[in-house]
């Protein structure tokens, strides 16, 4: 005959049938429930189990990967809201930037949010990959996802770059037109670059002209930067990420000094430093 | 209560010999085997919803206080003096102060993309991986340090605040002259040197750059039998390595020889200059 114990109001709460339908496991603190919290999660079982100490550590870290990962989700939620208000159209851009700032409720944050978090996502994915240089964590046996990395910080530039032209404004046109005049001197493919009249280029048929739609920054590039800003570059960033997160993992979770032990037995390891 | 009661031993552990932990990632020759480890739920996952909340709320306290630029709607009969591209790639619009825009904004940043990919196919040295160190990779800490903070991050600061009207030079309390006077008084290596000839013009260019570059062959050839790290890096590593290390300088270089000699091309082609 058991004691008729009285239940809390959490614990009621966390034993019900609609609870342990979401969390299957138990909601004691336990090393075992706090493996399979973050286990049997799909979204965290992206982390490992456990990890070392200094992975936790914000002066290892810096925390810029997951800071430019946080910054990439802003201004994708804040994208997404623009996009129901901005038409790609060279007659209607600009009106609708500024029917976003003065009559659309939240449209001046939305829009603000959404160009701060673009130039924070450029510093920080900058300062990640410094962080990563210095801690040397491109090295075996991580050298692959660092070339990930390094697509993936092109790409934040391009993302940021193809998102300057949409307002359309002065500063817009003629940062876009300064950026991409360089098309115009490759070598070959550029009407102005070096053996281009072996190829045969011309100001309407070259690099330049391939990438804007034209031989000025006009209402084709509009179109064309918009595309690649909100359907292309998201797309293949986003792939790119998904294989730079599931990488960390596969190859050994985050760097730490136990990556020399990994080394034994490499070919390589017998090196001197190179400075000598 | 309960929570203490079931702290598991791989958590509590580290928490409390936090001092032994941070030793061993400050003495990283020594084998690490037995470091000590966390769970992530919650000591990760904590740090990242604190730093997510962090990060939100300075973002929407930014995003309140200053709003995102709009000037005029766009008009290509009106260029602005200066037109700037935007502020991440002045670095690149810098460069072509020094070069012309087919390296400075095609070869120079493509080489900067491969560059950075080819970084740990070319870097051998085992050491330094996974902690902080400057004694043990002196030469790639050098290069990187200097490209990133000076030929990148520095050239940036100087195109946005620096440059004005004319992308000339203006301190950051001059004002903006449209018209200021700057006198054109670059010359070519050629015309210092008296050359005339259009096909003497070309090779005499030529030779600085092949000598330039001949050095990281000439050195190659010098140490490459008795250096133990050379040999490691073998031929094609250390070719990739040297070219990248030499072109990158380039850039100093010539930033140098245009502010000391006034030299605004090493050599010119009928094609291209350099």
């Amino acid at each position: 005959m058991a004691p008729k114990t009285k239940k809390s109001l959490t614990e009621s709460f966390v034993e019900s049938q609609l609870w342990r339908s979401i969390f299957r496991h138990g909601y004691a603190d336990n090393s075992r429930n706090r493996a399979l919290g973050v286990l049997s999660n799909v979204w965290l079982h992206l982390h490992p189990v456990r990890l070392p100490l200094h992975a936790v550590r914000v002066r290892y870290t810096w925390c810029m990967g997951g800071i430019t990962f946080l910054m990439y989700l802003i201004t994708v939620v804040t994208g997404v809201v623009l996009m129901f208000y901005y038409r790609p159209v060279g007659e209607y851009a600009y009106a609708d930037i500024k029917y976003l700032q003065h009559d659309v409720p939240f449209g001046m944050i939305m829009r603000n949010m959404h160009r701060w978090a673009a130039h924070a996502m450029v510093i920080s994915v900058w300062l990640h990959m410094f962080r990563v240089f210095l801690t040397g964590s491109y090295k075996p046996p991580r050298e692959f996802n660092w070339v990930v990395g390094v697509l993936l910080l092109t790409f934040t530039l391009l993302l940021s770059f193809t998102g300057y032209l949409l307002p359309w404004d002065q500063l817009a046109v003629w940062a876009v037109t300064v950026g991409t005049n360089m098309a115009r001197a490759t070598p070959m493919l550029g009407h102005e670059g070096p053996f281009a009249e072996l190829v045969g280029v011309t100001s309407r048929y070259d690099a330049r002209s391939a990438l804007i739609g034209g031989s000025l920054v006009g209402p084709p590039a509009l179109l064309r930067f918009y595309v690649l800003h909100c359907i292309f570059i998201p797309i293949v960033a986003s792939v790119l990420m998904i294989l730079h997160f599931w990488r960390i993992r596969k190859d050994g979770g985050i760097s730490g000094p136990t990556s020399l032990a990994a080394l034994e037995g490499s070919p390589i390891r017998s090196s001197e430093s190179s400075s000598s | 209560m309960s929570s203490e009661q079931t702290v598991d031993s791989a958590a509590s552990a580290p928490a409390s010999e936090n001092g032994g932990a941070q030793t061993e990632i400050d003495a990283p020759k020594r084998k690490v085997r037995d470091i000590p480890r966390v769970h992530t739920w919650p000591h990760l996952l904590r740090m990242e919803l604190l730093c997510t909340l962090v990060i939100m709320v300075v973002m929407v306290l930014w995003s309140v206080a200053i709003d995102a630029p709009l000037e005029e709607p766009a008009n290509p009969t009106l260029t602005p003096n200066p037109s700037k591209a935007p502020w991440y790639f002045l670095g690149l619009q810098e460069m072509l102060v020094y070069f012309d825009p087919w390296m400075a904004g095609v070869v120079l940043p493509s080489l900067i993309i491969v560059g950075l990919m080819a970084i740990p196919y070319i870097d051998i040295n085992p050491r330094g991986n996974g902690y902080y160190t400057w004694r043990e990779r002196p030469f790639a800490m050098i290069n990187f340090l200097v490209g990133f903070w000076i030929l990148w991050i520095l050239l940036i600061i100087e195109g946005v605040f620096l440059r004005g009207p004319g992308w000339n030079f203006f301190l950051p309390w001059q004002e903006w002259d449209a018209h200021k006077v700057v006198a054109l008084t670059n010359v070519d290596l050629h015309e210092m040197l008296g050359v005339r000839n259009p096909i003497a013009i070309s090779i005499v260019g030529a030779i600085p750059l092949a000598i330039y570059y001949g050095l990281a062959a000439l050195y190659w050839k010098l140490k490459s039998q008795k250096s133990p790290v050379l040999k490691e890096l073998g031929l094609p590593r250390y070719a990739v390595t040297a070219f990248l290390f030499l072109t990158m300088w380039l850039l100093p270089i010539k930033m140098l020889l245009r502010y000391t000699l006034n030299l605004k091309y090493i050599w010119v082609t009928p094609w291209f200059n350099i």
